[in-house]
């Protein structure tokens, strides 16, 4: 006899349909995972699944594309965005999204993510911002904090002579071609839910044509920073949060009207 | 159609539009900037992509982007330029889509100038970009051929899923002559089966140039090399000219080859038996053909606006059979019809060799120049 109540049966968790059947490489305690979850959330609760390109970078999310249940291309290094802007031109009724690091977005691919944003090109970017170059095995980014050790800042990262940390969410906000930057953390349930709402957001300013959107996510690289994973969910939260502040530094007016 | 003046420049822009360009992507470099500037009001009048990138690197890579979802789509540069768009050059190649690469030569090395040159021959012949990979690479002599070579490029690029690159340099862009338009093409309407495009209902596509798993590279190597024996097959184009009677012939593709043809009709009025040979594809290069015919000649001549790059290639095709000499003039220099035929008395009255090297013979008679 079937015990199984199935008036009461709730599906409370499941995988969303923007996402394949495969088991993940990124490494315990990693983000990565998280913020590809909340894209695919937001692509399913759009129903853009059959009308997005999504552009892979070089980095750990390199093999995004594994993951995402939608068409995929994989940019050179840094590229991304120009690659993004290629698609979206011949074919600007499909929501094309890019998904970087900070090595990628910060370093190689200044260029193409600055003259991307103040084209105002309407696409939209998930920007993974881990104090660290990841793939590569954990050596100094952009965005490597002051005083920092990684494999090519050994005794902490010295401004003197590496310079300092991009805040690139600030700096891109400066442009007049960008509509809605914003910085997230993937830290703590709270922080996911607000990420979420942002990833959702910069969905809806491509969809209404409004222009540039990017999210840039804080998240944790256990492996590389040599700490656990909740140890390393703290550190984004003391270190990483006061340096990079969670805030809204561009939201286009109309963005206010939204209902979603 | 009537004959129209056009320049070199905007014809190549106006065929591509011809030949149904979606997408161009460029960056301003002299002496192609005509082509940008050409296209930059061309395209949006007729409701196409046009973006003016950031640098050689937004654009090959913007190229790239919009040769993933299958449509024509060219970029255009010059040398320096070209260097900058390697990495792109390779990616796209690596993942086996169509693209139109214009690459109107000038003097280098380094920034070098302006003025005309063709060592971009060793870039887009024999490489380039990183690894195993071969561009087409198409090589016009005038505007006509220009435009004709142009709207074949796309065709080429899109039958073998490979990079097609019209090598021409800053005299044919810049230069004026009455040429003919093809008619319009209408844009394509059917896609191929892997452009990433995102139609619904069908299963998810993707494209990238990774491997992380050497033998499914190798394959994917083994797969773009037989791909250009295809290439080899079928797709070397050349012209001849007074060749039926020759004991010599001047080899010389896009400007130095039309000059040379000048010299070889001073020459033929003379009465010496000499002709010209010039390659249009000098990639894949006319290797049975350049073999054939120095079975039936005492000599050659290469000449070539660089230091001998083409050479090489004569000399492979030939198997140093025959003495093969050069004459190069370099750095923005063109060579002169005068000076072409002088060497062509020269490889007359010989002595000729098939010892040595012919890049060495030319540097010492070169050595006043110094």
């Amino acid at each position: 006899m079937d015990i199984v109540n199935t008036e009461i049966e709730q599906v409370v968790y499941q995988r969303p349909r923007s996402f394949t059947d495969v088991s993940t490489h990124y490494c315990p305690g990693c983000t990565h995972g998280v913020a590809h979850r909340l894209v695919a959330e937001v692509i399913d609760e759009m129903g853009l699944r059959e009308r997005t390109i999504g552009v892979a970078s070089v980095g750990c999310s390199v093999f995004a594309y594994n993951y995402f249940d939608f068409d995929f291309v994989q940019s050179p290094h840094g590229r991304a965005p120009a690659m993004a802007t290629g698609i979206k031109r011949v074919l600007p009724d499909r929501v094309v999204l890019t998904y970087q690091g900070d090595g990628d977005l910060a370093s190689i691919g200044t260029g193409e993510i600055t003259h991307a944003a103040a084209r105002g090109e309407n696409i939209t970017v998930i920007f993974i911002n881990n104090a660290n170059y990841g793939m590569t095995g954990g050596q100094m980014a952009p965005t490597t904090l002051p005083g920092q050790k990684t494999t090519t800042s050994i005794n902490g990262r010295d401004v003197e002579t590496q310079g300092y940390p991009i805040r690139v969410s600030e700096l891109l906000a400066t442009l007049d071609g960008s509509s809605y930057i914003v910085r997230r953390s993937l830290h703590d349930p709270k922080n996911i839910r607000l990420a979420k709402k942002a990833i959702r957001t910069a969905f809806e300013v491509q969809v209404r044509g409004l222009g540039f959107s990017m999210v840039e996510l804080l998240s944790t690289c256990p492996t590389n920073w040599g700490l656990t994973p909740l140890e390393a969910a703290l550190w984004v939260e003391e270190k990483m949060v006061s340096f990079y502040p969670l805030n809204d530094f561009k939201v286009h007016p109309a963005i206010a009207q939204f209902r979603f | 159609m009537a004959r129209e003046l056009w320049k070199g420049n905007e014809a190549i822009a106006e065929a591509a539009v011809r030949a149904g360009v979606q997408a161009y992507f460029g960056y301003p470099i002299t002496p192609q900037t005509e082509l940008l500037e050409y296209l930059s009001w061309r395209m949006p009048d007729l409701g196409r992509a046009f973006v003016q990138a950031e640098s050689e690197l937004g654009a090959v890579n913007m190229v790239y982007g919009a040769a993933c979802t299958g449509a024509r789509v060219m970029t255009s540069s010059s040398s320096p330029g070209i260097s900058l768009m390697m990495e792109g050059l390779s990616y796209i190649a690596g993942t086996e889509v169509a693209m139109v690469l214009v690459d109107v030569m000038r003097g280098g090395p380094g920034l070098g100038n302006i003025a005309p040159a063709q060592a971009d021959y060793n870039q887009m012949v024999h490489g380039g970009g990183h690894g195993d990979y071969h561009p087409i690479v198409l090589t016009p002599a005038s505007v006509q051929e220009s435009i004709d070579l142009t709207a074949l490029a796309f065709d080429l690029a899109e039958k073998y899923r490979s990079i097609c690159v019209v090598l021409t340099d800053g005299s044919l862009g810049q230069m004026m002559e009455p040429a003919e338009m093809p008619p319009m093409q209408p844009l394509k309407t059917v896609y191929p089966n892997w452009a990433v495009n995102a139609e619904p209902v069908r299963p998810r596509r993707l494209l990238t140039s990774i491997n992380l798993n050497p033998p499914d590279q190798e394959v994917t190597n083994l797969r773009i090399s037989r791909r250009w024996q295809e290439v080899e097959a079928n797709e070397v184009r050349f012209k001849e000219y007074y060749l039926d009677d020759a004991k010599f012939a001047v080899v010389g593709f896009g400007s130095a080859g039309r000059i040379a043809l000048s010299a070889v009709r001073a020459a033929r009025a003379e009465g010496i038996p000499v002709g010209l040979f010039r390659p249009i594809t000098v990639n894949p290069f006319p290797v049975k053909a350049m073999d054939e015919l120095s079975r039936k000649l005492e000599g050659m001549l290469v000449v070539e606006m660089n230091n001998g790059q083409m050479l090489e290639d004569v000399r492979l095709a030939t198997r140093t059979r025959i003495p093969v000499e050069f004459y190069g003039r370099m750095g923005g220099m063109m060579p002169l019809p005068d000076e072409v035929l002088t060497e062509i008395h020269a490889l007359v009255q010989g002595p000729r060799t098939t010892e040595g090297h012919p890049r060495d013979r030319w540097l010492a008679r070169m050595a006043n120049m110094n």
